[in-house]
């Protein structure tokens, strides 16, 4: 079998006395779509971010087409990280610059591109996000599906070798979570490899190739959509799908 | 026209000197206050867990004693024991300066601390280092959100510089006090001082909203009632 492009094992994570992760671990192969459910409070915002060190786990390892991150700090850290697209549910846009800026920025700053080359890739990634005609605006002069859409063309430009996103349609309206799915849709087909933390049951079904379900910091079942949400081994997650399959599949 | 407006007249070329100076100060100490007091703000709030009370040492010592004593201490116990030689302009605008940081790096603090937690993350995420996510994207933001308390604090030390006449530092006050001896019209003469520094004042807040506007993010309206 082809090697896993992220592997990560028995990741911790406590916050005082309350244990957030308690030894999660997972794989995803090159251009997977792999999609995260389960109850809020299940750990699954705080393992995306453990995987790219925006959290420290306080135990575990992380490893990137077969390379172990053993330094989490400085230089490979930052390496590392740009290699790992992360998407946040509340977009975290840099509020202070333009969407084309927001996308320039760390190609200028981070991959040392010169100020035409960056303009041209952060061009050609909005427009790639349907964003062309909003470069110059700031964000907050942006709708939330659009801000959504920056954000995803700010991590695609440092070139990906796989994205996390962490619930990147939870905090829309419902008439503009199409608009950011379609895109991820997108990206799925031309083969980005995702990691990502939903509630949208009916993509999850429609797209996913594993749905992992957690639950309390663990990873209580995982396997392919038909079987997440058709036969699930685990009462618990029997019992959570059906709940959300009821509220979600009709307002998809 | 009456003896006391004579008087004013007489005295304005010579008084508005003065207030040239006054501005050198105060402008002198709030460049250096404001160099000191990003570096101490950022250390206080990201720096290692050792920096940080040292940072509130700081605020906490430059805060609390009086002005005249620090220029005393500085000027006539300082420069004396160390056998340096500085002007009074210079040990004035160097303590004001001292002073302004430790007030600028709490404005500073409190902008960065009311910045969302998602921007750092979000730089991060890219793999910006720390120095590079606060140098291009956080302190930027801060920093537009700091002009109206650095407006507060530019006129705090404008006025604290009036002080500095007990240094001999040739600004306003030290100039009003030289004629109104002279010519006895303390009444006119000190009031044409606070007119002034009431100008001063208003030019500075001016100025400083006129900035305000202008480097405003486009889409962040105003807060208007």
């Amino acid at each position: 079998m082809e090697e896993p492009i992220l592997k990560v094992e028995g990741i911790k994570k406590r916050y005082g006395k309350k244990e957030i992760l308690r030894g999660t671990s997972l794989s995803i192969r090159r251009g997977e779509l792999k999609i995260l459910i389960g109850p809020s409070g299940a750990g699954k915002s705080t393992l995306l971010q453990c995987i790219n060190f925006l959290v420290r786990p306080d135990a575990g390892r992380v490893w990137l087409e077969g390379k172990e991150i053993h330094h989490a700090q400085g230089r490979e850290l930052h390496h590392y990280r740009q290699q790992v697209g992360m998407i946040f549910q509340d977009f975290n846009l840099f509020d202070h610059l333009t969407a084309l800026r927001n996308v320039e920025i760390a190609l200028v700053k981070v991959r040392r591109m010169s100020r035409n080359e960056a303009h041209d890739r952060a061009m050609a990634e909005l427009e790639r996000v349907g964003l062309g005609d909003h470069v110059q605006k700031y964000p907050a002069q942006l709708s939330g599906g659009q801000k959504q859409r920056v954000s995803i063309a700010r991590a695609l430009a440092m070139d990906p070798k796989v994205m996390l996103l962490d619930e990147p349609t939870s905090a829309l309206d419902p008439e503009l979570i199409g608009e950011v799915l379609a895109v991820i849709r997108d990206l799925g087909e031309l083969g980005m490899t995702m990691l990502m933390a939903t509630h949208q049951i009916a993509f999850a079904q429609a797209l996913a190739n594993e749905i992992v379900f957690m639950e309390d910091g663990l990873i209580v079942e995982a396997g392919p959509p038909e079987k997440i949400f058709g036969c699930a081994e685990n009462e618990r997650t029997r019992e959570f799908c059906s709940k959300v399959m009821e509220l979600y599949t009709d307002n998809r | 026209m009456p003896e006391s407006l004579l008087a004013v007249l007489d005295a304005l070329p010579y008084l508005l000197e003065g207030s040239f100076i006054t501005l050198v100060v105060v402008l002198g100490a709030m460049g250096f206050g404001f160099c000191l007091a990003v570096p101490l703000a950022v250390a206080q709030v990201y720096g290692p867990r050792w920096l940080r009370p040292l940072v509130a040492l700081y605020v906490w010592f430059f805060r609390g004693i009086p002005l005249l004593v620090f220029l005393f201490l500085f000027y006539f116990g300082l420069c004396t024991a160390l056998d340096i030689n500085l002007s009074a302009f210079t040990v004035a605008v160097v303590v004001l300066g001292l002073i302004s940081a430790a007030y600028q790096s709490q404005i500073f603090r409190g902008a960065i601390m009311s910045l969302p937690e998602g921007q750092l993350k979000a730089a991060r995420a890219l793999g910006m280092s720390d120095a590079k996510a606060i140098l291009f994207i956080i302190l930027p933001q801060a920093l537009r959100l700091s002009i109206p308390g650095w407006s507060n604090e530019y006129s705090i030390i404008l006025k604290d510089s009036a002080v500095t006449y007990a240094l001999g530092v040739a600004e306003i006050m030290a100039r009003t006090h030289f004629v109104a001896t002279r010519t006895y019209q303390h009444m006119p003469l000190y009031a044409a001082a606070g007119a002034i520094f009431l100008v001063l004042t208003w030019l500075g807040i001016r100025g400083l909203r006129y900035l305000e506007e202008k480097v405003r993010i486009p889409g962040y309206s105003h807060h208007e009632f």
